[in-house]
């Protein structure tokens, strides 16, 4: 009777064994689907891209979509390159962050300073709501402000604009969070030698957060490289290299965005996603890198 | 003293910046959209006519409501049990591993890839596989956009579910295993209620990207101005229609397009409201 019991209740446990092996078996499976796509997307750039790399790809203007043709009967690559999509992304960009860093840097730093107060959480809850907007919505907001009412026209400043807000509360969050790690001691020493409140701000407190504040902007703008859609009602694109903001202008997603609606220019889209992946690659895994060095 | 004063000063201003931005995107927003609104008064909303044809025109949001949502749904729906068994790798059976950190680099990577580029890799790989397995037509719509929004919001689910799962007590799971329970019983009686909370403002934030993604499923859903019948029909999201048509918009229509990223505004940042609420509370 005894051991009937035992030989039960271990029937019983070794069911419960394989359940929770078949359910460990099942998250590695899971897991395993999940990254796949990262894999499977990178694969594709890479073997469909990098016979369209080369310097003529980087220092060229697109080609007009009937030598495109004419190169694709003949069995030829598409001559010319991406320079007028290189030089607007960098643009804008540049532009973008200029707006960006150093209204975000400040709102972090008062969020910092005040934490707990009425003002604070306001702007940290907007803030935080403001990460959630549609890129999309950013578009047509500076459309409806730029593009109307400042450029008077579609212009490399509107779709910065569009930018800019969508990495601002990137840029207060992460701000924030690099000050609150900071020991509070550093501050009180240098406010004890009587230093003036500006000064603790640039001598103490931006030094010893720098490199959490890079690793925010950092992600930040690797979060805007690839934005199409707020581009696409701002900065419309552009068929030759353009430096002046007031004008439209051309950026890599632009550019991936119209080959892909130009028949004869599809054998440049995997190139140019393959270089705007791998800029976008290289600032993920630089500020990874950073914030790994920080802990 | 007085330079104090002044760094104070500055530093709110540019706290009150960030306010004024924001107000200043709803009153555009409501500026833009009042003459849809006054035409076809609250219509708008529940009406799910789209016809852009010169003198009489008629616009209706429906068929892009039902079509986001549908679609975001879908998505969560397909992402959860993939995202959910990622972060109880990341977060439970291989913390702290080699293998898991490299997993966990690989999913913040699906983060860093474009939207644009999700749709061409939904484009030529995806739709033809499915076209491949049976699916009706040309491969696009509903379903399809569904399955590329799911990829794209996994990294947002998994990293807040996996922070969430990997902060929940050690010792009460020891006390578990202590009592004989197995590892999967430890996650189902105690991981996951303790960590129940987060695992959801995960998912609620998610869908809340979900709602508003455009290029990869502009590609993909198949663009067309009804409201869609089903899963595999045809249709379009509301940042997908705003994406599509805003090229030839101008009057009317500008302003229906205006009025539908006013509703997406509004419902996105509902969403987030009600996902950071939740996080709050938990802390």
């Amino acid at each position: 009777m005894e051991s009937i019991h035992a030989l039960k209740s271990q029937d019983h446990s070794s069911g419960r064994l394989r359940k929770d092996k078949l359910v460990l078996g099942g998250v590695i499976v899971l897991s395993l689907v999940t990254i796949s796509p990262i894999i499977l997307i990178i694969w594709k750039l890479v073997a469909e891209g990098y016979r369209q790399i080369s310097l003529d790809f980087l220092i060229k203007n697109t080609p007009d979509t009937f030598e495109a043709m004419t190169a694709v009967a003949n069995g030829e690559l598409i001559p010319g390159g991406i320079a007028n999509g290189i030089v607007g992304t960098l643009l804008m960009v540049v532009l973008a962050s200029a707006l960006a860093i150093p209204i975000g840097v400040l709102t972090g730093i008062y969020l910092y300073e005040n934490q707990g107060s009425f003002m604070a959480n306001l702007t940290r809850n907007i803030s935080d709501i403001l990460q959630g907007v549609p890129s999309i919505v950013l578009g047509l907001i500076s459309y409806l402000w730029v593009v109307k009412h400042i450029t008077m026209g579609f212009s490399a400043l509107a779709g910065s604009v569009s930018l800019s807000i969508m990495m601002l509360p990137m840029i207060v969050r992460s701000t924030e969070e690099t000050l609150k790690m900071i020991p509070e001691s550093l501050k009180e020493a240098a406010l004890a030698l009587g230093v003036p409140y500006h000064k603790v701000i640039l001598r103490v407190l931006i030094p010893t957060g720098f490199s959490g504040l890079l690793t925010g902007i950092l992600l930040g703008i690797s979060r805007i490289l690839g934005e199409t859609a707020p581009l696409m009602l701002t900065a419309l694109g552009s068929s030759t290299i353009n430096l002046d903001m007031t004008k439209p202008t051309s950026a890599i997603p632009l550019l991936i965005w119209e080959f892909y609606n130009d028949p004869n220019m599809i054998g440049l889209i995997w190139s140019s996603s393959l270089l705007l992946m791998a800029m976008i690659l290289i600032l993920n895994l630089v500020s990874k890198q950073l914030a790994a060095k920080r802990r | 003293m007085n330079s104090d004063k002044i760094t104070k000063a500055v530093l709110f201003s540019v706290s009150i910046l960030i306010l004024l931005l924001a107000a200043g995107m709803l009153y555009s927003l409501v500026g833009g959209s009042l003459s849809a609104f006054k035409t076809f008064g609250l219509q708008f909303i529940v009406s799910g006519e789209w016809d852009p044809t010169y003198g009489h025109e008629k616009y209706g949001a429906l068929p892009f409501i039902v079509g986001t949502l549908i679609t975001s749904f879908a998505a969560l729906l397909i992402s959860l049990p993939l995202s959910f068994s990622t972060s109880l790798f990341l977060g439970e059976y291989y913390r702290g591993t080699r293998v898991a950190r490299i997993l966990g680099i690989l999913v913040d990577l699906l983060a860093g890839i474009p939207s644009i580029v999700y749709g061409l890799w939904g484009f030529y790989v995806l739709r033809p596989m499915l076209i491949d397995l049976g699916f009706g037509g040309q491969g696009f719509g509903i379903f399809t956009a569904s399955l590329i929004l799911a990829i794209m919001i996994i990294p947002y689910a998994t990293s807040l579910s996996n922070e969430i799962i990997s902060m929940v007590p050690n010792d009460l799971k020891e006390a578990a295993y202590s009592l004989g329970a197995t590892r999967l019983e430890v996650i189902t009686s105690v991981t996951i209620p303790a960590a129940r909370s987060g695992i959801v403002a995960g998912y609620i934030l998610s869908f809340g990207r979900a709602l508003g993604e455009t290029m990869a499923v502009t590609m993909l859903i198949g663009n067309t101005n009804q409201v869609p019948g089903g899963l595999f029909d045809t249709g379009n999201t509301m940042a997908s229609v705003i994406a599509n048509q805003f090229g030839e918009a101008d009057g009317l229509k500008l302003s229906s397009l205006i009025a539908i990223g006013l509703l997406l505004f509004l419902m996105t940042g509902l969403i987030n409201a009600i996902g950071k609420l939740i996080i709050k509370k938990m802390n």
